[in-house]
């Protein structure tokens, strides 16, 4: 049975908040029980979806539209990009129930409501074809996210949460303004119709610079990104899981959806400022990271590094980077997510986040130490894991475009090696200098449980990442054709008249398809 | 025009003066009737709207008194928010002012008799319908702020709304006498047509005294300064009824003056309007971040949602108008709302708990109160999705399309200054250690009517979209 028979993507969004009702009644047990199965349905649901999705048919799948709300229209539908971040979503989603299933014992069902809430939030905003609609769905996720930091966060969790907030916020508004003129100017708000919608470029400018405030935050670039280590440390384990592997990937997806194909003028207007900061970004957060005592901060900073990869790979302009792009924030998702949850794992057990206090764990945590080695692994981008083909294709796409800012990018993945490498020696290897670090028992069945799958994920990514890649490579290339026009000249041609480089020339190169296959051999 | 057509068309008003008439006989012969009293203003209320609603649903048209009053969509409409919000401010009042020892039967009949004021507030069409509507519902008003008189606080309230009521009163007549001077009318229309070409200095000044008077009546700033006083020392429910009802008529007022009087003048007043609607959504932020009185707060926090609404009137168009009307509903149901919630924060000896400290951790010992007053105050601080985000957006999209990005940038940027101390009442109440100082709700009729405005400001309200988009539209397309 095909999932287009039915309205899916209003039941995926149903399905949370309905959840999200009933626990705000229920006790701890029942309200626990109540989001486990929610979030599990819902995945049942995603994977139903997947299988439905046909990537050769149209481009805009499982439409919706509904006239509910006036001039706030109800349309829902999804692309393949679209697709892969809902999966990711409600992938992520049973596990952060799952990892606050006994580290979260006060207002339990506040609590899973929030996060259910959030679910629903994040669908919204992937399946959303109303400008309106995005932005309400992109905007209410603050709510909750708001109360998970401050209610269960740690130490310093109100100043984290008011940073949050008000940093999200303020970006966002301006990007509302420049929506309301935009739905003003082109007479509708379908996302659809906005996107093949020419702007005036005078005008793009200005829109671009107010989506790129509200994006750049949520991404986050640097240096707007100070608000993201504050919000990952001090936020329970599942709420830095659900805003490393979710929430960042609304600025990603925010540039894909609406900066680059509805204003490429603009677009190629600032590659030098993305890629400026981006590459601050990468040097500087790595060498952020490489000094940090606090596991959880010196993740939030390679996240921030990460990210900036991102932008490096959408504002290529070519299909290598945008695909490499999309497939990074897919493994970021998954991979910061699960060191995330190894953080907690010991979090529960220590009660503390400094790297000092752990040591030599490989000894007496031994699958603990496994995972959290394949996960390091997976961020550092070796091959094999989703890291690479990622970061491969991203740098591969940039290449074409400036040499310089894919060599300092590159920095990135051997600061990545320095910083990751470094954590887990210090955390996994040597001498078991505390002994009540020592005396940590390994991982039980439920951590297991929860690492196991994204485990599998980020290897199935890293070996076979032609199932991810297939569903976005025709809508990549429909935003490539899209923003072709304003494609800028790359810096890495060949000189023609050169003899010294003529033998190294190579005749009528199939340049895409060839790298193509090169990032899904690997 | 015969009369009997012009008393046909101020049904409304008729009804409301003729049963506060008869309920002041109630008054002066059982004193303690209050709550008797109280219910057959609501169902009066409900009758005088009932006839709004039927002239909205009519399209009613037509003008009364040879031109001094017009009973039309957008009053009727504007009628319609007034006589809810002084309804709900009648029901929500007789067991808070038991407790105070103010419950008396002539607190309904002053509410209702501000009610006919604020009703030819909005319909008048003449300088003279204006002040006589203004002054009833001002008069009306000052008493009920000292209702509590054994409350020290409450007489202050009473006297400096007075005194300064008075002043604002005062600015507006002499705005006025010099348009009738310049103009040689006190109708609106007749006024407009005077007011066309290059405006002479009189004019000028005329128009200016009008706008000071009328924005110190909608508590704008830089003529504010009152109602941070005044809304803390009124008791709670009368607060509850000057944030809601009389914001409407004097804004609805504002509307039709300038828009009918001074329509072909846009030049001379968009400025100035511009400037008090960014001061007060300024001065509303940043005044209430330090506030520690929550009625304090939410009396800053009706001045900056007023400086929001002026943006809608500063577009000066027909889109422009109707999105202040929508702003105006959202408004009402949200700001009712917060201080319902403010009426149930009761100390354990009964004592009304109004101060920040008494809410920390409420939503550990009172959650579904603590839920409901969070969604008031995302609400008011226009976060998606509740409603009050709407209410934004649909001002300032009129003012996008009017052109006025500047105004509207920084207003917008503005509100995140005013997100802050929205945030930090949610704070205190879901992060804050518990201090367990509220005691267990007694009165059925807060809860029940607070649930229900926060079901209309929770995303629920999105349905009402549609209805609320044509009905404003009607009632702004009356003016144009």
């Amino acid at each position: 049975m095909n999932a287009a028979e039915l309205p899916i993507l209003s039941i995926m969004l149903a399905v949370p908040l309905l959840g999200a009702v009933a626990c705000l009644f229920a006790r701890a047990e029942m309200a626990r029980i109540i989001a486990l199965t929610a979030t599990l349905f819902n995945l049942l649901l995603g994977v139903w979806l997947w299988a439905s999705y046909d990537p050769a048919g149209a481009q805009w799948q499982f439409v919706e539209s509904a006239a509910l709300f006036g001039p706030i229209g109800w349309k829902l539908g999804i692309d393949g990009i679209s697709l892969l971040l809902i999966m990711l979503s409600v992938f992520l989603m049973p596990i952060c129930i799952g990892a606050s299933w006994r580290a979260v014992t006060e207002r339990v069902g506040l609590y899973m409501a929030s996060f259910l809430l959030m679910e629903t939030l994040m669908i919204g905003v992937f399946a959303a074809q109303d400008l309106m609609l995005f932005y309400i769905m992109f905007e209410a996720g603050l709510i909750p996210m708001y109360l998970i930091i401050g209610i269960w966060g740690g130490k310093d969790r109100i100043y984290a949460s008011y940073k949050f907030f008000l940093y999200t916020l303020l970006g966002s508004v301006f990007m509302l303004l420049a929506m309301l003129w935009m739905i003003q100017q082109a007479g509708t708000a379908d996302i659809p119709t906005l996107l093949n919608h020419d702007f005036p470029p005078e005008a793009q400018t200005i829109l671009w610079l107010a989506f790129f405030a509200s994006f750049a935050v949520k991404m986050p670039m640097w240096p707007v990104h100070t608000w993201l280590p504050d919000a990952h440390v001090q936020a329970p384990t599942a709420g830095s899981v659900i805003l490393a592997g979710v929430l960042l990937k609304m600025g990603g997806y925010g540039f894909l959806r609406f900066s680059l194909p509805m204003f490429p003028e603009a677009s190629a207007q600032f590659i030098w400022l993305i890629f400026g900061l981006s590459m601050v970004a990468v040097v500087y957060t790595s060498l952020v990271a490489l000094v940090q005592d606090d596991m959880k901060k010196l993740i939030a900073y390679s996240s921030v590094a990460h990210m900036a990869i991102v932008t490096v790979g959408l504002f290529t302009f070519n299909q290598q980077g945008i695909e490499g792009a999309i497939i990074v924030m897919l493994s970021h998702g998954l991979v910061s997510g699960a060191l995330f949850l190894c953080v907690g794992v010991i979090y529960d057990r220590l009660h503390t986040r400094e790297i000092s206090r752990y040591g030599g764990l490989s000894i007496n945590m031994p699958k603990y130490a496994l995972l959290f080695m394949l996960f390091t692994m997976a961020s550092v981008g070796l091959p094999g894991t989703s890291g690479f083909v990622g970061e491969f294709l991203s740098l591969a796409g940039a290449y074409k475009v400036s040499t310089w800012a894919t060599l300092i990018a590159t920095t990135g993945i051997i600061l990545g090696a320095g910083y990751m490498l470094y954590l887990y020696r210090r955390v996994a290897f040597g001498e078991q200098v505390n002994a009540d670090a020592a005396a940590m028992p390994d991982l039980d069945n439920r951590e297991l449980w929860l690492l196991a799958p994204i485990a599998a994920a980020v290897l199935w990514m890293g070996v076979y990442p032609e199932s991810f890649l297939a569903p976005i490579r025709r809508d990549v290339a429909t935003i490539v054709d899209r923003i072709e026009r304003a494609a800028p000249a790359g810096d890495s041609k060949l000189k023609e008249h050169d003899k010294t480089t003529a033998k190294y020339r190579v005749q009528a190169h199939g340049g895409e398809h060839d790298k193509k296959a090169e990032g899904a051999a690997h | 025009m015969d009369l009997s057509t012009s008393l046909y068309l101020v049904r409304p008003e008729l009804i409301l003066s003729f049963s506060s008439l008869a309920l002041l006989l109630i008054a002066a012969w059982r004193q303690e009737a209050g709550r008797l009293v109280s219910i057959l203003s609501v169902a009066a209320l409900v009758g005088a709207g009932a006839y709004a609603v039927h002239y909205l649903c009519a399209g009613t048209d037509a003008t009364a008194f040879e031109g001094l009053y017009r009973a039309d969509a957008f009053g009727s409409f504007a009628k319609i928010l007034i006589y809810f919000a002084a309804a709900i401010s009648l029901m929500i009042a007789p067991k808070a002012l038991e407790k105070m020892g103010a419950m008396r039967a002539e607190y309904p009949v002053l509410v209702i008799l501000a009610a006919v004021g604020m009703g030819v507030m909005v319909s008048a069409t003449d300088l003279l319908t204006l002040y006589i509507g203004l002054e009833l519902n001002s008069l009306a008003a000052y008493v009920l702020a000292s209702f509590a008189r054994n409350d020290g606080r409450s007489a202050e309230a009473g006297l400096k709304y007075f005194v300064l009521g008075a002043l604002a009163s005062g600015i507006l007549l002499f705005g006025m006498s010099l348009l009738y001077g310049f103009t040689g009318s006190t109708s609106f229309d007749t006024i407009g047509t005077a007011m066309t070409g290059e405006l002479s200095m009189g004019l000028l000044f005329g128009l200016v005294f009008v706008l000071s008077g009328l924005a110190f009546k909608i508590s704008a700033a830089p003529f504010h300064m009152w109602t941070p006083d005044v809304y803390e020392g009124a008791p709670t429910p009368v607060t509850a009824f000057f944030a809601s009802a009389p914001k409407v008529a004097a804004s609805a007022l504002l509307i039709r003056i300038v828009v009918e009087a001074f329509g072909n003048q846009v030049q001379a007043w968009q400025q100035i309007v511009m400037v008090v609607a960014l001061m007060s959504i300024i001065i509303g932020a940043v005044g209430a971040i330090g506030q520690q009185n929550l009625k304090r707060l939410l009396a800053y926090s009706s001045i900056n949602n007023v400086g929001f609404l002026l943006i809608g009137l500063a577009a000066g168009t027909e889109q422009g108008v109707a999105a202040m009307l929508v702003y105006l509903a959202i408004y009402v149901a949200m700001t009712l709302g917060g201080f319902i919630c403010l009426m149930q924060l009761k100390g354990r000896d009964g004592e009304m708990k109004e101060n920040m400290a008494d809410i920390a951790g409420l939503s550990k010992t009172r959650p579904a109160l603590a839920a409901v007053f969070a969604i008031f105050m995302f609400s008011l601080a226009g976060i998606p999705p509740l409603f009050g985000f709407y209410g934004k957006l649909v001002v300032f999209n009129a003012a996008i399309a009017a052109g006025l990005f500047p105004l509207a940038v920084i207003g917008i940027a503005a509100s995140v200054i005013g997100a802050f101390y929205y945030l930090k009442v949610v704070k205190t109440m879901y992060f804050d250690e518990s201090v367990d100082s509220i005691d267990a709700a007694d009165d059925q009729v807060l809860g029940w009517t607070g649930g229900a405005l926060g079901l209309v400001v929770s995303p629920l309200g999105y349905l009402a979209i549609p209805l609320l988009g044509a009905v404003t539209a009607q009632a702004a397309g009356a003016l144009f």
